[in-house]
């Protein structure tokens, strides 16, 4: 040891525990960081590019003279400023994410490998179709799997998303009432929906009527067919519902659908308790979307993008939007007319052809776990999840009785008298190092806590959750209020104050300060 | 299966503890009628060799942009993403997160998105941007409903130089969500527009460049929009051009829809990308999509929340002002990291570098005696007039190894004078060499 490192170990011996005052506001592995736009040093780039030999530019006196306002970073800053703000991200890749209703999954990384691979990440939608057999392929062989996962005989890929694909489903209805002579002006929606339902059927023309939910969580049958007629052109029920519970009476309630010549709309979402097990159209359900980001395991991404392919009945088929995919003599055919078999398409509903990449994942997924696999899935989600229940019910308190699908749905009657709230339950949680459940939706029940595993925990990652479930339960009984209601204090940010951030929007950076009162 | 960490003991176990005799018991809701008694008639589970061989061999069907002399664009653009780009992007902490409900662990997906709004907002020259939409296309028909309800009014104007897949969105969604949309005839020159708009008008929609390459100033027709009370509502389908060009802010926009993949997302065959939204202060509680605002925590220090969620379908169901609840969020970091790396100064390098690539082309294709430029003003694409039908001629050269841009009339197969029309754009990617094999293959072609 030379004199040097032994006076730094001396001086540390000398310190006391606590860090220094922090001058930074950085704790260890926690760094602040500036917004990109603050770290501006004129002029730098982090991409060298040549400057392009002289030109007579055809801008006709159109070019931009204002600056734009970027700020100059080089590459080495841009990596560690996304890379630190990543540090703050919880994520499935960090730890169990038990989001009820969002089913998050681990997303393999086969799926991201094969996303980009040149002949797949590198075509453009616009090539000469004999360019690209491949991908015609590929997006044929993902939906002969989704339509044989759920009986149906067609299936549109085109919607971007979950909310894309309801409306798909739902503009195909009303095209095939309206073939039919009467568009109809009601759609019946259960209040357990989620919002994405009731705000599809008002996009689309229709008025929304509520039907309310029985003792056990399931649509109340008998308010349902009191509210059938002939005005009615849908109902939208989610199954398993967002309860986490199956509709028992889905055969019948399809039936009183169909007798009422409405359609039934199925909100896929949680697919995934019943994929391989369960296929919709023995339901009896003339149309439903599957989250492909959900199901099918492609990476959420902070909030997108997603899929959602719509699979369609014999009877709204003829309406699926453009382009479809058909099979020709000897090869793959693309339809991007009304013309042809597609004659009655609803149009188009999205740029291109659908989110190729998402399909690529998705059908990596699928092969990766064949039919047996895809059945396990859905019996190992179902089990996880029943396992959370069976181990909590006497500690957090059960919506309804019986067993649960994929998820588990508790209300906050375990916290009553105790002041503590979903909300400071949910940000305790937090402090404990798992995300919180999904708080206040299913709107039916008081204070709801959905509670997701999903297939891809394991045993010993759900006993712990248990565990710190049933502490915190405890601690919540044993009059620690205020540790609930400070709760997150682990995490680069406490609770953040939403009501100022809606009273004041401040949307965007800006050299000076932008807030001022919302504009009505 | 790899994917599944339970093992056959724990199943046992668990069950045990649920009390259930197997896992059926579980399934006991599904009516008897509707259970599967074992796997669908799909193939087994596979390891990642079997997948990846499988795909990979539907991967080398395809002839990808990179292999080839490449001149498509029309919506869609070839463009260079630095590599750090796609190493961010597959973080873990970015790449499996779920949209930012719980803002105190998810600052980062929160302050990136802030970050993307501001450079959205700053692209368009608008005031303010929203965290992303589906894509360029979806977004424009949002705009024309966003218009809708902020006037009042339900007659929508669509320029013939909108994109064909965005004026047939459009299209589907005036039929299904109900409100009229007076589309004009794709045509190539300048339409006069204002003879359109009259009271009723809620918006009238164009193109910057437009469908067909057509730099135009849209001031004046902003001036008309406002005069009788409507929105001049403008699209992007290049963003990189605003780079280059005067944003449409400065021309008076109140709504921009844009596409977003220029900047750091690859072609993926037409998805994902990422649809931009920006608009004026006044008009943000119309807007659809999710929003990124500034606050403070409990201890004053400043951070982000998802907010003014009082328009969005999960609060307000059947009154929200969209049905929109996924964005386009890991699309959108792509973009921001992309706008990052190249900021102020390698942004406008970037745009001069296309719009020099594409004059390049363009004086090259000038000179064959069969072509015609039909553009006055371009920015990386333009079109070409051809004394042969363009779709042929396509085919022919992708026959030699060049994909040499879209016909028309793969858009517009009932418009006869499309027939000849050949959309081309060039990019930073473009080399001499293409522009040489192009100009060799279709003098080999055309007669």
């Amino acid at each position: 040891m030379n004199d040097w490192s032994r006076a730094l170990s001396a001086n540390q011996a000398e310190e006391t525990a606590a860090p220094m005052a922090p001058a930074t506001g950085n704790r260890g592995l926690q760094i602040e960081e500036k917004l990109i736009f603050e770290q501006d040093s004129p002029g730098h780039c982090g991409v060298d590019l040549a400057e392009p030999a002289p030109f007579r530019s055809r801008l006709d006196g159109l070019e931009r003279q204002s600056p734009i306002g970027l700020p100059g970073l080089s590459e080495p800053q841009v990596v560690r400023h996304f890379t630190r703000l990543s540090q703050k991200n919880y994520a499935i890749d960090t730890g169990l994410y038990p989001l009820g209703s969002c089913t998050m999954k681990h997303n393999p990384r086969l799926n991201e490998k094969l996303a980009r691979l040149p002949g797949l990440a590198d075509i453009h939608p616009l090539q000469p179709v004999s360019t690209v057999p491949g991908a015609l392929e590929l997006i044929d062989t993902l939906a002969h799997w989704l339509k044989t996962l759920t009986g149906m005989p067609a299936i549109a890929l085109t919607p971007a998303a979950g909310a894309h694909g309801e409306l798909c489903g739902m503009m195909a209805i009303r095209a095939a009432l309206e073939a039919r002579g009467n568009c109809r002006s009601r759609v019946l929606v259960p209040e357990s929906a989620h919002g994405t339902n009731p705000a599809t059927a008002a996009a689309c023309g229709y008025t929304v009527d509520q039907i309310p939910a029985d003792a056990t969580g399931r649509v109340d049958r008998a308010a349902l067919e009191v509210k059938l007629g002939v005005d009615v052109a849908a109902l939208m029920l989610t199954n398993p519902n967002t309860c986490g519970l199956f509709e028992s009476e889905i055969i019948k309630i399809a039936e009183a659908v169909h007798a009422a010549g409405a359609f039934f709309y199925c909100d896929g979402a949680n697919f995934n308790a019943i994929v391989g097990r369960v296929r919709p159209a023995d339901l009896g359900i003339d149309c439903m979307h599957l989250n492909l980001h959900k199901t099918f395991s492609t990476p959420h991404g902070g909030g997108g993008p997603g899929s959602g392919p719509v699979a369609l009945t014999e009877s709204l088929a003829p309406y699926a939007p453009l382009p479809w995919i058909v099979h020709g003599p000897d090869d793959l055919r693309l339809l991007e007319h009304k013309t042809g078999p597609a004659g009655q398409s609803l149009g188009r509903l999205k740029g291109f052809h659908g989110q190729m990449g998402m399909f690529v994942r998705a059908l990596a997924y699928m092969m990766s776990h064949g039919s047996d696999g895809l059945r396990q899935v859905a019996e190992d989600a179902v089990l996880n999840a029943n396992y959370l229940l069976a181990r909590l019910t006497n500690e957090l308190s059960l919506s309804f009785p019986g067993a649960c699908m994929h998820e588990v749905l508790f209300d906050d009657s375990f916290l009553k008298e105790t002041g503590v709230t979903t909300l400071d339950f949910a940000k305790a949680l937090i402090d404990q190092g798992y995300h919180p459940m999904t708080m206040y939706f299913p709107l039916i029940v008081h204070g709801a806590m959905l509670v997701e595993p999903t297939e891809t925990e394991s045993k010993a990652s759900l006993d712990e959750f248990i565990e710190v479930l049933k502490a915190l339960a405890t601690s919540a009984r044993s009059s620690e209020l205020p540790h609930f209601r400070a709760a997150p204090v682990s995490t680069p940010r406490r609770r953040l104050d939403e009501t100022r951030a809606a009273r004041k929007p401040v949307l965007r950076w800006g050299p000076e300060p932008l807030e001022r009162d919302a504009p009505e | 299966m790899r994917y599944l960490p339970l093992t056959g003991r724990d199943r046992a176990e668990m069950l045990a503890v649920i009390g259930a005799p197997s896992i059926d018991a579980l399934f006991a809701d599904v009516p008897a009628a509707a259970r599967l008694d074992g796997p669908v008639d799909l193939p087994k589970a596979m390891g990642e060799i079997e997948v990846e061989r499988l795909i990979s061999r539907m991967a080398a069907r395809n002839i990808s942009a990179g292999s080839v002399p490449f001149f498509i664009g029309s919506g869609v653009y070839r463009h260079h993403i630095p590599a750090a780009v796609d190493h961010l992007i597959q973080r873990g902490e970015f790449l499996t997160s779920y949209t930012p409900y719980q803002p105190e662990i998810a600052q980062g997906t929160l302050q990136y998105l802030f970050e993307f709004q501001t450079q959205v907002a700053l692209l368009t020259g608008m005031e303010v941007a929203n965290a992303s939409l589906y894509d360029g296309a979806t977004a424009c028909a949002e705009a024309v409903m966003m218009a809708g309800r902020v006037t009042g009014r339900r007659n929508a104007v669509l320029a013939g130089g909108v994109h064909p897949h965005y004026r047939e969105i459009c299209e589907t969604y005036a039929r299904f969500v109900g409100f009229a949309l007076q589309a004009q005839d794709s045509i190539l020159r300048d339409e006069d527009l204002a003879q359109f708009v009259d009271r009723d008008t809620s918006c009238v929609v164009v193109q910057n460049p437009d469908f067909f390459g057509e730099v135009r100033d849209y001031s004046e027709l902003a001036q008309i929009c406002h005069d009788a009370g409507a929105l001049l509502v403008v699209v992007v389908t290049e963003i990189l051009s605003l780079g280059a060009i005067r944003p449409p802010g400065e021309m008076g926009a109140d709504i921009v829809a844009a596409e977003g993949q220029s900047f750091g997302n690859a072609l993926n065959f037409g998805g994902p990308h990422v649809g931009l939204f920006a608009t004026r202060d006044k008009f943000v509680r119309q807007m659809p999509g999710r929003l990124v605002g500034q606050t403070v925590d409990a201890d004053g220090r400043r951070g982000w929340v998802l907010t003014l969620s009082t328009r969005e379908q999960h609060i307000r169901r059947e009154r929200a002002t969209s049905n929109i609840c996924t964005n386009s969020g890991l699309c959108a970091l792509a973009f921001t990291i992309h706008v990052a790396l190249l900021g102020e100064a390698g942004l406008r390098r970037l745009a001069s570098l296309n719009h020099a690539a594409a004059v390049l082309l363009a004086e090259r294709l000038e000179r064959l005696p069969s072509i015609r430029l039909v553009n006055r003003t371009f920015f990386n694409e333009f079109a070409i007039q051809l004394s042969h039908p363009a779709a042929e001629v396509v085919e022919a050269l992708a026959g030699k190894g060049v994909l040499a841009g879209v016909p028309v009339s793969r858009f517009y197969p009932d418009w006869d004078e499309a027939a000849g029309l050949l959309l081309l754009a060039a990019t930073e990617m473009t080399t001499a060499e293409d522009i040489d094999r192009l100009e060799q293959g279709l003098c080999e072609v055309l007669p």
